[in-house]
């Protein structure tokens, strides 16, 4: 089938791994992929902020931009949360409440897309690697998103995942909140980098670039050797 | 432009969200907390049925609370309480130092209610010259060390045992122990003779039974009852958002609030009280006066899109979850209500433009909503909070930046050619990070910056 | 004393409620007399007396509630006595109910009773406070009490030590059937004060460390007659 790949703005210019490696995936089970050039950004920033008109302008363009039948999917849980539960809300009592309830129904995370759409576990996929998995709140939450990436993880040969403690709590990084209150934002990460350190691991994934990108940078900083990674570069690799 | 309080937030949050002892005691303060909540909710047979359950009792009482208040009061009134309704904290406060006066009282008994914190009832007695006495442990702990509850279900949870026994040690001359138990019966001891000398006795209510006219009480060390039982004059403080429809409705609200509040499967006394002391008993308060609470209630009663919070029973699962609140801690909210629910009512309740930086301090992360027993959209409308705020009065800097913002991503070639552009200059960034505006400094503070691709995913796709 | 601003508030919250709050889903779903249900949610219960009688004991075990069963108001008078001397009472406050009243004499110390009218600074001297109780909730190993059934609002909160002395047919399955009791039983002449007791007083909060006794009753004991 066609499956048109959203790459939020974030994934284009600092993680385009991601991306890329999404498309693979995707080819090598035999579908096209599309990318729609006209478009980078869902309006999440402009949304959380508060500026719903701004958000509304930006949002409007990635409507028309995804118009069809096409499913639309999303390596970032929060960039998905954004078209699909929060564009109904949106544009509700506007003229493109219809339009954007449609695209909502089509759009899915990366993972959920392979798991309950593709109805796919197994890419064949190799990662010969100790790793902890960091669910990412929007996915986890919004997105009903916990089992699918250990799924498809079960499947990489040769990987252990260790679970961490405290799995499910937020990174810290949450959009501009991790600018706005960067000593809060900080300590979140601090205590997520420090209960996927005690794992043992040797790699940090998530389904979402924005938690790793805050964590990297918190790792980094303190000149930890854990690495982090994209769940679609995990199952990408071979 | 920050408000005062928005300011002082900041400041705290600084402070607390470095200090590392901090951080472990709350963490190992509510890991117990964690263990025993899941055990208990395990029990139920279906906790999410639970959960709409109450959620459904709750919008039944708030989408029809002026039939239900009505009953609720007619009832009370019936059998002999009488009902004051006060608009705002100011009424409430008046009515009760009144009484005080008129009762020629000189010693007051509270057990915990946090509609007195709110009202800020207890200035207003001691500066008419009254004896206020906070009952509850966490309570007497904190009014000793004369600071606010740190968290609106464990007033004292940021205290240790040894801070504990110096306060006690200053305060009361007792001998310094560092044993939890003798600690427990040193205020015992202290608060033994305040019960039996109060003229009155001042509780909150935790739910209001529209059907049979009475309050609840819900706790565990039995100062409530002991407020409510021995002084002659019982005065209880309740918001009016608390009437449930049916006595039957506390078979669910009971175990869900102490499964989430305390990791009990029910707390150790739930109370119901209907009045003061009927002539066939042998004792209790000869009189009993029900203060109802609005102050701003009304107003979140009518933001429809927000009128669940109304739905809250002060349970403080949401705080319990809440990274934000776990890093800095209770006292840095400043208000009565903390955590995702306070961060939620308290704009509507003392004004949006002061307080709406409780709502932007959060990350969305959405585990308050997935706790509340009673489904309060709680992360959703900090989200419109922050819209209601912006519609109200935009940040002319901010604004100007999110519209060059749409305006730069509806040329996602032209923003794409910026990036790389910028490549070359990060290390300056890195190197000149003190000088750097707000965003990126407090980023770089703890943070390395991400890389930028050398091809971004446009170009790649664009030479497929 | 005037009532305040009943009318205002009531024609504020009249205003509000002009727009309609959405309804949870769940309302939707289902007609409203299927909609609530805590039997079917709250924690399972034994269908069986014997079966409730087990867990109402366990969660005594694990709420630190002591529990005596016994066959006969005789030996509940033995029982109490054995109490007497294993905790030194040397004074008791009660109130007159027949059940209660045998096994009071048969304890055998000077007794205050509410009935009487005693001074709270009496009250406080006793070592021990004599109740009888309306129901014993298995799933929750609670108490059900009320002023008018045990002697006031005091006497099971201020004595240090609170006994109950129970009837095998008072014990109920849940919190609903001992709700349902309860309306059925005072249906509606309400006494003014009812509680759900449940183990001894305590609290967490000092370090979230548990402490019996913080004001109410340190020791709890139940007598139950078969």
């Amino acid at each position: 089938m066609k499956i048109t790949l959203f790459v939020p703005c974030f994934v284009d210019q600092l993680f385009p791994s991601v991306g890329i490696s999404a498309v693979r995936i995707f080819e090598k089970l035999g579908h096209n992929v599309d990318f729609k050039e006209s478009i980078i950004c869902c309006g999440q920033p402009a949304f959380n902020a508060g500026y719903w008109d701004e958000a509304r302008g930006i949002a409007a363009r990635v409507l028309k931009a995804l118009s069809g039948q096409d499913p639309v999917v999303v390596p970032s849980g929060s960039c998905g949360a954004m078209i699909r539960n929060f564009y109904p809300e949106l544009f509700k009592n506007t003229p493109e409440a219809e339009a954007a309830a449609q695209l909502a129904r089509r759009t899915f995370e990366f993972s959920s897309f392979l798991v309950d759409q593709l109805g796919v576990r197994d890419l064949g996929s190799r990662f010969p690697a100790k790793v902890t998995f960091h669910d990412g709140c929007h996915g986890l939450r919004e997105l009903n998103v916990k089992r699918q990436p250990r799924q498809l993880l079960e499947h990489v040969r040769d990987l252990t995942l260790l679970e961490m403690e405290d799995q499910t709590s937020c990174c810290g990084f949450g959009g501009m909140f991790a600018v706005k209150f960067p000593m809060i934002s900080t300590a979140m990460g601090e205590t997520k980098a420090a209960s996927a350190l005690e794992t043992g691991a040797e790699y940090l994934v998530s389904n979402d670039s924005s938690c790793l990108m805050h964590l990297q940078g918190l790792l980094s900083r303190q000149k930890q050797k854990l690495k982090t990674i994209h769940l679609a570069e995990v199952l990408a690799s071979s | 432009m920050l408000s005062s309080f928005a300011a002082k937030f900041n400041t705290r949050a600084t402070r607390l969200t470095a200090d590392l002892e901090h951080r472990a005691k709350i963490r190992s303060a509510l890991r117990s907390y964690e263990k025993a909540r899941d055990e208990k909710k395990a029990l139920f047979q279906d906790w999410e049925a639970a959960r709409d359950g109450a959620a459904t009792i709750k919008w039944e009482a708030v989408n029809h609370l002026d039939a239900y208040l009505g009953r609720f009061v007619e009832k009370l009134e019936a059998r002999g309480t009488k009902v004051f309704w006060a608009s705002n904290a100011q009424e409430a406060r008046d009515y009760i130092v009144a009484l005080a006066k008129e009762k020629g009282a000189h010693s007051i008994i509270k057990s915990k209610t946090m509609t007195s914190e709110e009202i800020h009832l207890n200035d207003s007695l001691r500066q008419a010259g009254y004896e206020v006495v906070e009952s509850d442990l966490g309570e007497f702990i904190v009014q000793l060390r004369e600071e606010a509850p740190y968290h609106l279900v464990f007033p004292a949870m940021h205290l240790t045992r040894t801070e504990i026994s110096d306060l006690f040690h200053e305060k009361l001359h007792s001998a310094p122990t560092d044993n939890p138990e003798q600690l427990t019966m040193i205020a015992r001891r202290e608060l033994r003779l305040k019960y039996l000398r109060a003229d009155i006795g001042i509780s909150g209510a935790n739910f209001g039974i529209a059907e049979t006219g009475m309050i609840s009480i819900t706790e565990n060390e039995g100062n409530a009852r002991l407020t409510t039982a021995l002084p002659r004059v019982h005065v209880a403080l309740m918001g009016i958002e608390k009437v449930i429809p049916k006595l039957s409705d506390l078979a669910l609200f009971l175990p869900m609030l102490a499964t989430a509040g305390t990791g009990q499967q029910i707390t150790c006394y739930n109370s119901l009280i209907g009045g003061p002391r009927q002539p066939d008993e042998p004792d209790g308060p000869a009189e009993f006066h029900l203060v109802l609470l609005d102050n701003g209630r009304t107003q979140l009663l009518a933001d429809a899109e927000q009128r669940d919070a109304l739905h809250c029973i002060r349970c403080g699962a949401c705080l319990n979850v809440c990274p934000i609140f776990r890093n800095v801690g209770g006292h840095t909210y400043a208000t009565t209500y903390q955590g995702p629910i306070g961060s939620v009512i308290t704009p509507h309740l003392r004004g949006l433009m002061d307080w709406k930086h409780l709502s932007y301090a959060s990350s969305l992360c959405g585990a308050c909503t997935e706790v509340c027993p009673v489904k309060i959209d709680l992360h959703h409308h900090l989200l419109h909070n922050r819209r209601n705020a912006v519609a109200r009065n935009p940040d002319r800097w901010e604004r100007f930046a999110f519209r060059a913002f749409a305006r730069l991503t509806a040329n996602p070639g032209l923003l794409d050619k910026l990036v790389r552009l910028s490549r070359p200059f990060l290390p300056l960034v890195r190197a000149a990070r003190q000088i750097m505006p707000p965003p990126i400094k407090g980023w770089l503070a703890s943070r390395e910056l991400p890389a930028i691709a050398l091809r971004s995913f446009r170009n790649y796709w664009k030479s497929r | 004393m005037n009532c305040g601003k009943q009318k205002e508030i009531l024609g504020r919250i009249r205003e509000a409620l002009k727009v309609s709050a959405p309804i949870p889903h769940i309302a939707r779903r289902q007609n409203a007399s299927q909609l609530v249900q805590p039997k079917a949610w709250l924690p399972a219960v034994p269908p069986d007396q014997a079966g409730q009688l087990a867990l109402f004991q366990k969660n005594c075990l694990q709420l630190k509630t002591e529990f005596c069963l016994v066959r006969g108001t005789e030996e509940a008078g033995r029982v109490a006595k054995e109490l007497r001397e294993k905790y030194g009472w040397s004074l008791a406050a009660s109130h007159h109910q027949i059940q209660l009243d045998a096994v009071v004499r048969t304890l055998g110390i000077e007794t205050v009773y509410m009935e009487d009218q005693p001074a709270q600074t009496a009250l406080e001297k006793c070592s021990v406070g004599i109740t009888a109780c309306d129901a014993l909730i298995a799933q929750t190993g609670s108490i059900l009490l009320t002023a008018r059934s045990a002697g006031g609002r005091a006497l099971s909160v201020l004595p240090p030590h609170h006994l109950v002395v129970a009837q095998i047919n008072q014990l109920v399955a849940d919190l609903p059937a001992a709700i349902d009791l309860f309306s059925a039983r005072y249906d509606g002449n309400y006494p003014s004060f009812a509680t759900f007791i449940t183990g001894p007083s305590r609290t967490g909060d000092i370090e979230r460390i548990l402490v019996l006794g913080a004001h109410g009753p340190r020791m709890l004991t139940v007598i139950l007659v078969q």
